[in-house]
């Protein structure tokens, strides 16, 4: 059902380039978060002996890339409370069109939103040539399908935006923190220091920090992490699609 | 009082072949709170269907096993040929389905949302222009096309709906509560709508008598049986001539008096004492001579749908609490 995802995947971005204040929200806040924490860390923090500003980098555009799809995804949830989605339920579409039309939209616009910041590079002192930014692209596509499919997800099982919040701030935040996107986590504590090897979004950031950087020094090698990225992309997008097809009575509420 | 007899009210004549819908002894359960217990009934095709019923009477989950929402659980449905249980996906396909709440996009515009409708459905190019063109058309809404639906009334909402519901072309349309919340002016108009729509058959639910006793047949629920299936008229028919209705602060006494002195058939329900039948009205006089200084309020009406209601389940017809959902199922499971 071509016509059916292409309808949703639209959806999603008219409905977002329609709201103002997720617009600017969705970009302007890493943004001001970038300023801020490679402002105020410019000399007291530099890991691996890079400027803060250069290594905070590719962690925010994983944070653009999370955030854009954990509130895009959120919208799974406005749906079902307004309707919309029971709309969707039944008529002819095939649920698996569900899932994949929301995934690819919220993707989309993850992918879009970090790419806008990733054009930002040569402003930060970041020099990256052709041969890193096609890589650094191709695995935000990837984290973009990813993350969207771990927020609709997530989204689907959910029955309000505060629960959705909650979860994003037990789970989703510390798994942003626990990849290296913000600091270093190679010489973490023993007790946590496992984390990252279990962490999907780990895979993620290093790939892209070998994108932007040429190098990720505490990261596993750019293949590793390429591969963790995919299998991430992979198994959310399946569960993704897992959760839309099964048909419970809650989906009718 | 009748008995309810679910099996025996539900059947009519139409064989299972030329019926748009056949349900055969549906059950359905919330948990193990048990909304529908052994429903059947068949309608005819182009028909116009109701399903009455109080608040938790089933209603509400007959239609969501109905727009294959829900999956089946006990029991068949046969909708337009196709069983329900393993053929959805075609029944889908020839269904239109407005729910309670707008299935709508309220942040897109009239036109947003029939294309995004018409998209669903596969329609692209010419034949998407055209039926968004005749939808639009049949509900009235053509000089509306670009307003958000957000910033529409009530009534031009559910004309929406009605108009996404129809770019499908569909042979059966099903409406949950669809007049609730709209005025009487856009009640009739959607009614209007949906009737200009030669040979589609209808089914729908709600609460409303003077909505139900549209219907050409209609279907009586509480707590998930059928009590009552038929022509409102016949059905209107069946609870006798007139009934008389007597407001007092003793009914148990006084409807022992009745029985004692005019020997009638009287019933107590509540603060009220019930005499159906033919002849009621002549009994007025020898009451209010005998009880008037006892009698609060009294009235003289034909049968309602709301008698029938009373006739059949000895409870009045009260609408009341939001119909129960899955999640006050799980809470009520938890307090019992």
């Amino acid at each position: 059902m071509k016509g059916a995802v292409y309808a949703l995947w639209h959806r999603e971005l008219v409905r977002f380039m329609r709201d103002r204040s997720r617009l600017t929200g969705s970009l302007m806040q890493p943004i001001i978060f970038y300023l801020m924490f490679s402002g105020a860390l410019y000399g007291s923090f530099k890991p691996y002996g890079m400027d803060y500003s250069a290594y905070f980098f590719t962690g925010t555009l994983a944070m653009i890339t999370m955030f854009t799809a954990i509130f895009s995804t959120i919208t799974v949830i406005e749906d079902r409370k307004e309707g919309f989605l029971q709309g969707v339920l039944v008529s002819p579409v095939p649920r698996s069109s569900i899932a994949l039309g929301k995934i690819l939209g919220s993707a989309t616009l993850s992918f879009a939103m970090a790419a806008i910041f990733l054009a930002m590079a040569p402003f930060t002192g970041i020099d990256m040539s052709l041969d890193s930014v096609l890589p650094t692209v191709g695995v935000l596509a990837l984290l973009s399908v990813a993350v969207a499919g771990m927020g609709f997800s997530l989204a689907w099982v959910m029955d309000s935006t505060a629960g959705y919040h909650g979860i994003m701030m037990l789970f989703l935040m510390p798994m942003l923190m626990m990849s290296g996107a913000f600091f270093p986590i190679e010489d973490a504590h023993w007790l946590i220091s496992w984390i990252r090897y279990v962490n999907p979004m780990t895979y993620g950031v290093g790939a892209l920090r070998h994108g932007v950087q040429g190098a990720a020094p505490g990261c596993p090698t750019f293949t590793v992490c390429l591969i963790g990225t995919v299998i991430f992309a992979v198994a959310m997008f399946a569960l993704g699609t897992f959760v839309v097809t099964r048909r419970r009575a809650r989906d009718a509420i | 009082m009748s008995e309810r007899s679910p099996s025996n009210l539900s059947s009519s004549n139409l064989s299972s072949s030329s019926a748009a819908v056949t349900a055969s002894d549906v059950s359905f359960a919330y948990g193990d709170r048990q909304a529908l217990r052994g429903v059947s009934f068949d309608v005819a095709p182009g028909g116009l269907f109701g399903f009455l019923g109080p608040n938790g009477s089933g209603k509400s989950t007959l239609f969501k096993l109905l727009s294959t929402i829900v999956p089946m659980q006990q029991g068949s449905i046969t909708m337009l040929g196709h069983d329900l249980a393993s053929e959805s996906a075609a029944i889908r396909r020839r269904i239109g389905v407005v729910f309670q709440s707008a299935a709508i996009d309220r942040k897109l515009t009239v036109y947003e949302n029939l294309r995004y409708a018409g998209m669903l459905l596969n329609l692209g190019g010419k034949e998407l222009a055209s039926r968004i063109d005749e939808s639009m058309a049949a509900a009235s809404l053509t000089d509306r096309k670009g307003d958000a639906t957000g910033e529409l009334s009530g009534g031009l909402r559910r004309r929406v709906e009605i108009a996404k519901c129809l770019m499908a072309k569909p042979d059966l349309v099903l409406l949950d509560e669809a007049s609730t919340g709209l005025d009487p002016a856009a009640r009739r108009e959607m009614w209007q709508v949906l009737r200009a729509q030669a040979g589609l058959t209808i089914l729908f639910t709600t609460h409303l008598m003077d909505e139900a006793a549209e219907a050409d047949r209609l279907m009586l629920l509480d707590e998930g049986q059928v009590v009552a299936h038929g022509r409102p008229s016949e059905l209107m028919e069946e609870v006798g001539g007139q009934v008389l209705e007597i407001e007092t602060p003793d009914a148990v006494a006084l409807v022992e008096e009745l029985r004692r002195t005019l020997k009638v058939d009287a019933v107590q329900i509540d603060q009220t004492v019930r005499i159906e039948g033919e002849k009621v009205q002549e009994l007025v006089p020898e009451v209010m001579t005998r009880f008037g200084d006892r009698i609060r309020r009294l009235q003289l009406a034909h049968p309602s749908l709301e008698d029938v209601f009373l006739n059949r389940t000895g409870k009045r017809f009260v609408v009341t609490a939001p119909e129960p959902d899955v999640k006050k199922g799980r809470k009520q499971r938890k307090r019992s």
